[in-house]
């Protein structure tokens, strides 16, 4: 029943979606690599090649500021990889045991930080580790362990781990869930003939259900990358776009948003803004494609 | 079954790890709530007490519904999300039904084109979307809120539906064809009922990242009729920030809706989530 002339029902059921999706999505994404090439003298669009780069790269002013933030970000995945993975993995490992009561309990309440909005959780951990109101002091007070305290959002050492942490605790519930489901899959015939040959307990966890779960950890890898080189909200809500104490919690997300905008006595700069776009558009492929070409690739998966 | 399995010291170590876990999963939100019940005074002297007769008190509620426009700004975010939850969900099946069930030039790559939005972040193209949407007067308005996340929803929700339209049978389509229906209203009356639990994991999956985001409302729509309720909550609270009655009030009431949302759909998050949808 192939006929040659256009099947108008397929170019129906596909233009919405391809319309708004590279209208709102595609264009500007490539839009704003191309900005990145123009700057702006007396209130016309010049073309300046890539020197917007050599200054966001070289000129000492902003190039501070920008691998500031880039290490900031960095450390701030480190400490999503170190934390908040292998919680997520010890969490879905208890979880999947299959005699352990209440599991549905358990998963619904520790994923309800996920679901809560950054404003929510910057200002509810602000208070909470606030000196001025008390509750982390006190309850540190109360295991006598009060001489730890410090004011950690206040303090340029301290600021931007603290606040990885508290991003840790918000997104755990990602990493259990999917780990979760990749260990619900394992057969149990897998698990029992490794049993016959003694291996049991934490052992069969590292050298049966691990190996299996890798591709979901490279998965869960890919998303804290992804998810932590575009982060901005929590930084925003908790210390300002300015990301104080003195930039020290400053990530490439709050920096391209003062760039772009402007704060206090800078004037807002949508060319620089867009260099940085495309810093971080890069630092993100990059990561993509070391995941599609050199991990997923070499990830045994199996079949059962 | 072994003994290891079996061991009941493993079983109340598990139990301890889960319930330690859990309190301090939802040690912050209980401490928030029971605080807005209480009098400035109490709020200070004894953070962790639950507020009883001398300690109770709705000043931080009274303030709140005083200055703030809390109702305005739910009504905005509802908009928001459940105009975005139809557009994704219609347009990304119609785009899904076409990628699964036709055989035309260019399906592979379109199938591709549409993936790219997966990995790619579309916070990075927001310096020519804020510059498209002034140049066609769409700045603070719900409508160019609703166009991005709906082009940064459909994506995934394509890639999702479409796994799902492959496994609806070719049999019962063909059935439809033979009795005449046309290709419209086979996906609307026949494959589209089928693939519903499939809609409703995708409609899951994207409303909570919608309701909550905070980027694109500061950035295109920050005008006061049209904030939404986390943008909303996050300038009262900005200006708010000495009246702790208020801002502790204010969370409670941002907590709210998401809560109810989670308990009405968790069961839903939870079983797209484990049953594969997003591997």
């Amino acid at each position: 029943m192939r006929t040659s002339r256009i099947k108008w029902h397929i170019v129906v059921f596909l233009a919405p979606a391809m319309l708004v999706y590279t209208a709102v999505m595609i264009f500007p994404l490539f839009n704003t690599l191309r900005l990145a090439l123009y700057t702006e003298v007396e209130q016309s669009r010049v073309f300046v090649g890539l020197d917007n780069f050599r200054t966001l790269f070289g000129d000492p002013q902003w190039s501070g500021a920008f691998w500031n933030a880039l290490w900031n970000n960095c450390w701030f995945f480190i400490i999503h990889m170190l934390v908040q993975n292998p919680i997520g993995i010890l969490l879905a490992a208890i979880l999947s045991h299959p005699k352990l009561r209440f599991a549905a309990l358990y998963r619904s309440a520790i994923f309800i930080p996920t679901i809560l909005s950054f404003v929510i959780i910057g200002f509810a951990w602000k208070l909470i580790l606030s000196p001025i109101w008390g509750i982390a002091p006190g309850m540190l007070d109360a295991v006598g362990l009060k001489f730890l305290f410090a004011p950690w959002l206040g303090k340029e050492e301290y600021a931007l781990t603290t606040l990885a942490l508290v991003s840790v605790w918000q997104f755990v519930g990602i990493p259990m869930m999917l780990i979760y489901a990749a260990l619900l899959t394992i057969p149990e015939e897998v698990l029992e003939a490794g049993e016959i040959d003694g291996i049991t307990g934490a052992s069969a966890f590292w050298k049966i259900k691990l190996p299996l779960i890798l591709p979901s950890i490279g998965i869960i890898s890919i998303l804290t990358f992804v998810g932590n080189f575009n982060a901005f909200d929590l930084i925003y809500t908790a210390q300002g776009a300015l990301a104080g104490p003195n930039f020290s919690t400053d990530i490439l997300g709050t920096f391209m948003y003062r760039t772009f905008f402007g704060f206090q006595l800078q004037l807002g700069d949508p060319h620089m803004g867009s260099a940085i776009a495309t810093a971080m558009f890069g630092i993100i492929l990059i990561g993509v494609c070391i995941y599609l070409f050199g991990i997923q690739t070499r990830l045994r998966r199996y079949q059962f | 079954m072994n003994k290891a399995r079996r061991n009941p010291v493993n079983i109340a170590a598990a139990h301890g790890i889960l319930i330690l876990y859990t309190l301090i999963a939802l040690f912050p939100v209980f401490v928030i709530l029971i605080n807005s019940f209480k009098t400035r005074k109490a709020i200070f002297r004894d953070p962790l007490a639950l507020p009883d007769a001398e300690s109770f008190s709705l000043i931080g509620y009274q303030t709140v519904l005083k200055q703030g426009d809390f109702f305005l700004y739910f009504q905005n975010s509802m908009i928001v999300t459940v105009a975005s939850l139809f557009f994704v969900l219609l347009f990304g099946a119609m785009a899904a039904f076409a990628l699964a069930e036709y055989r035309f030039k260019g399906n592979t790559l379109m199938g591709l084109y549409l993936a790219l939005g997966i990995m790619i972040p579309i916070r990075i193209g927001t310096v020519a979307i804020l510059e498209m949407m002034v140049s066609s007067g769409l700045v603070n308005t719900l409508t160019a809120l609703i166009l991005v996340y709906t082009a940064q929803g459909l994506p995934l929700a394509v890639f999702i539906l479409s796994e799902f339209m492959r496994q609806v049978s070719d049999d019962l389509k063909n059935a439809g064809r033979i009795d005449g229906l046309s290709e419209y209203t086979i996906f609307f009356r026949l494959v589209l009922p089928l693939v519903k639990p499939a809609m409703a994991t995708v409609a899951v999956f994207n409303m909570i990242p919608i309701w909550n985001d905070l980027w694109f409302p500061l950035i295109l729509a920050p005008a006061e009729e049209t904030k939404t309720l986390t943008l909303g909550s996050q300038v009262f609270i900005g200006q708010f920030v000495t009246d702790w009655n208020a801002v502790l009030s204010a969370l409670s009431m941002a907590i709210l809706p998401v809560m109810i949302l989670y308990v009405i759909f968790s069961r839903q998050l939870i079983r797209g989530i484990t049953s594969g949808a997003v591997k």
